[in-house]
């Protein structure tokens, strides 16, 4: 129990997808224009997180792994299919997403209105593939620790979002130099951010 | 194939046309500092030059290929399930990609762990494949994949070349800052190998970018 929360806590503010992994940017910065869409943005993120990872865990713990296929057949038992991982995660991710969508849009419309058109580009969002992809690297070998892992990234991404577009909100009226506005001053402030978010580093509960 | 050799019939194969795809993503249409896509894998691998330079080579394979060979479907693909078959075909490609560096350099392939696997959701990639190749022929194309690649490359090698001169005091792995400096007190950075540095040296870049280009700027 400890241990899962020592992760949950980790994956929130150490190995926090933006600031330690870069990962998701793009519509981190591209939606980081209102606290609004981000807020909308962070749940989607999170929500999906919660379902795609342990789905693609799942698959890669009997499907793709050296000998996972052992459950099958002893034949089976020496096969190794983690090259076609990458495949095979992008595909769960775009199915899940589409089914995601769907369901959202059948039982709540409006949160459906609200993430509409965020939910699709989900699908193409790095942090999705990365956390996937990372609970391969790490060998995690709970479904729990997969669980919590995916949701703390979620929520830090969320926090990283929310707090860039706060600051943005504010900043639109200061006088910044003209070639920096925009897009330059986004990545100093998250760079910012990040040398603030490294003072959590070392942190064990 | 029988299309691509159409095409380079019809116009000589280097037009000012084609040059020109191949010169914009450097400057005026970087598809880092400007289009903003691929900045999730861009920023992770450039702690020290071999990486960066590895990436930026894989990137530019994969986006140049990837395009080619959309480009070459783009008439037969419904548009309903384009992003999938986009997809597919990306992750294909990365998973090529992905072997051969296992096998030739496997040193940088564990360095970058993650982010050979993460060129697949590079907003490179889809941004391109959405905006150039499916309506687009194949060799203009393929030569907008590579210029985007270039360009990607371009941003990767300057944010490594001073993340490593400042943080480390070398130049692809080769100490490049003399002895004599460290004697008088000189010490490497250690913050320019942490993340956030990262992050504040493409910030500095565009700032630079901006100035000198005044139609970049935003209001």
């Amino acid at each position: 129990m400890d241990n899962l929360f020592n992760l949950f806590v980790r994956s929130i503010f150490i190995d926090n997808m933006i600031f330690a992994y870069f990962l998701g940017m793009c519509s981190y910065l591209a939606v980081s224009k209102t606290v609004k869409t981000s807020v909308g943005l962070g749940i989607a993120v999170t929500f999906v997180l919660l379902v795609t990872a342990p789905v693609n865990w799942l698959v890669d713990y009997y499907l793709l792994k050296p000998g996972a296929l052992a459950w099958l057949s002893k034949d089976l038992a020496d096969l190794d299919l983690s090259y076609l991982s990458f495949m095979i995660f992008i595909a769960v991710i775009a199915a899940i997403v589409q089914l995601v969508e769907m369901v959202v849009e059948k039982f709540s419309p409006s949160l459906y209105n609200a993430l509409g058109i965020f939910l699709p580009l989900i699908a193409v969002n790095c942090a999705i593939l990365g956390v996937a992809l990372f609970v391969q690297e790490r060998e995690y070998t709970t479904i729990s620790e997969v669980t919590v892992y995916a949701v703390g990234s979620g929520i830090g991404w969320f926090l990283a979002i929310v707090t860039l577009a706060a600051i943005r909100e504010k900043i639109t009226y200061s006088n910044i130099p003209k070639p920096l506005r925009g897009l330059g001053i986004s990545f100093i402030i998250t760079g910012l951010m990040a040398i603030a978010f490294m003072s959590f580093m070392g942190i064990k509960i | 194939m029988r299309e691509q050799k159409k095409a380079k019939e019809k116009e000589p194969m280097f037009s000012a046309k084609v040059l020109k795809l191949l010169k914009n993503p450097l400057n005026l249409e970087n598809p880092v500092t400007v289009q903003v896509l691929g900045i999730c894998s861009a920023l992770a691998v450039t702690v020290q030059m071999k990486p960066a330079i590895v990436m930026a080579l894989s990137v530019t394979v994969v986006t140049a290929f990837s395009n080619l060979i959309i480009s070459a479907l783009r008439n037969t693909i419904p548009s309903r399930i384009r992003i999938i078959v986009q997809l597919v075909v990306v992750a294909a490609l990365v998973i090529i990609v992905d072997q051969l560096l296992k096998a030739y350099v496997y040193d940088v392939s564990k360095k970058l762990s993650v982010f050979v696997g993460l060129i697949i959701t590079n907003c490179i990639l889809m941004g391109r494949l959405e905006a150039y190749a499916m309506a687009n022929k194949p060799w203009p194309s393929f030569v907008d994949g590579i210029g985007n690649g270039i360009g990607y490359g371009l941003i990767l090698v300057i944010v490594a070349f001073f993340r490593e001169l400042f943080g480390s005091g070398k130049f692809i792995g080769i100490p490049v800052i003399p002895k004599g400096f460290y004697e008088i007190g000189y010490v490497d950075n250690g913050l320019m190998i942490l993340p956030p540095m990262a992050l504040i040296t493409i910030g500095i870049i565009i700032w630079v970018q901006r100035s000198r280009t005044k139609e970049l700027q935003e209001k």
